[in-house]
């Protein structure tokens, strides 16, 4: 969401047809996503930076908390959901699963093939990159390597190939430079 | 126990190697041409055709798909990549988003051959068959058009068996694989 015009509530996607994804930035929203009718999740990350640091933080609290709750027991699990604020049906079916009932990819700040690498290598089913690509002083070139650092995410010769000769990178922003109120992760709740 | 590669370039493979799994086959994830070595089958899993088909040129796997002499099992752009105007190993031409776009994807039930239990298909952008060769067996068909066909060692699905609990689809492969061995031993 980088513009929300419904401050209190969000989209009954279950009555679309066409399918929605949604970002969240932990669990518990990425499950209210999906109870609300989500086709797909993203880790949010912060678009347009180039700064992969919140997308690696974001899916490290995803996919850290998956575990977690696969820790613990059938009692264990509804007192999870309520701090959660998720629906306990959809908490025990990540527990047991162990991932999102839904395809659940990463995206904002993703710019280098070694960045796509890294997200599919800490879990995510896929990668989105978008001004990586267009701000960068060779797109196509960029992108062609980029999608396959995502295939071949855990092969180090793949990837130290791929990343060679690319031109300029787009010119990043450190997300820690960013004064609160410009971040768009923290949009949504 | 059989050991089934999975191309593993794009699209769902996750979902057939535990499909795979679960019916007690060992499964190898297929990157790269020499991970098709003492493979007994393979599945070419659904996803974006032409991104498989980009993807699997770029590093030889075309040529090797082509040269490997098991079964193969090819669901929704698998089915698209096996075809006439692809990698050409089914006697089948297909077109592509056959049923339609995205928001015109589908579940029906199926009457799978020999079989009463019906089959749930799952079509997503499915591909839809418009010729098929005269030694293609129709397995499995919707509204009087096949979407489960055999073709010797080929078997083709333009829906996703394995999106369901129900394994029929998986096992009649793995069937394939082991009647081949037997043949080839």
């Amino acid at each position: 969401m980088l513009t929300p015009a419904d401050t209190a509530n969000h989209i009954d996607k279950w009555k679309f047809t066409v399918p929605f994804v949604c970002g969240c930035t932990n669990i518990g929203e990425a499950l209210r996503r999906i109870s609300e009718g989500a086709a797909m999740i993203r880790t949010k990350g912060e678009a347009g930076t180039g700064d992969i640091v919140n997308a690696v933080t974001h899916m490290r609290a995803v996919f850290g908390a998956i575990k977690r709750l696969g820790a613990l027991d059938e009692t264990e699990l509804y007192s999870e959901a309520k701090n959660l604020q998720a629906p306990a049906e959809l908490v025990r079916w990540v527990a047991e699963n162990g991932r999102l009932p839904v395809v659940t990819f990463t995206a904002g700040g993703i710019a280098t093939p070694a960045d796509a690498a890294l997200c599919m290598q800490l879990g995510a089913d896929g990668v989105f990159v978008g001004s990586g690509i267009f701000k960068s002083g060779n797109p196509e070139q960029r992108a062609k390597a980029i999608v396959e650092a995502t295939t071949h995410y855990a092969d180090a010769d793949v990837l130290a190939r791929v990343s060679q000769g690319l031109g300029d990178a787009m010119s990043g922003l450190s997300t820690a430079t960013l004064a609160p109120e410009e971040l768009l992760e923290t949009r949504g709740w | 126990m059989e050991t089934i590669g999975v191309l593993a370039v794009q699209g769902n493979f996750r979902e057939h190697a535990a499909m795979l799994r679960r019916l007690g086959a060992r499964v190898v994830e297929v990157r790269k041409p020499e991970q098709l070595d003492g493979l007994d089958g393979l599945v070419i899993p659904g996803g974006e055709s032409t991104a498989i088909m980009r993807l699997i040129r770029l590093y030889g796997l075309e040529e090797a798909i082509e040269r490997f002499t098991a079964p193969i099992f090819g669901t929704c752009a698998g089915m698209i990549l096996l075809d006439r105007n692809h990698l050409g190993l089914v006697d089948l031409a297909v077109e592509r988003n056959g049923y339609g776009r995205q928001v015109a994807s589908f579940e029906a039930d199926l009457r799978l051959e020999g079989d009463e239990e019906p089959l749930r298909g799952v079509f997503i952008r499915a591909p839809r068959v418009v010729d098929e060769g005269p030694e293609v067996q129709t397995l499995a068909s919707y509204e009087g058009e096949p979407v489960l066909l055999r073709d010797g060692r080929f078997l083709v699905a333009s829906f996703h068996p394995e999106l369901t609990d129900d394994t029929r689809v998986h096992e009649r492969f793995l069937e394939l694989v082991r009647q081949e061995a037997n043949v080839r031993a």
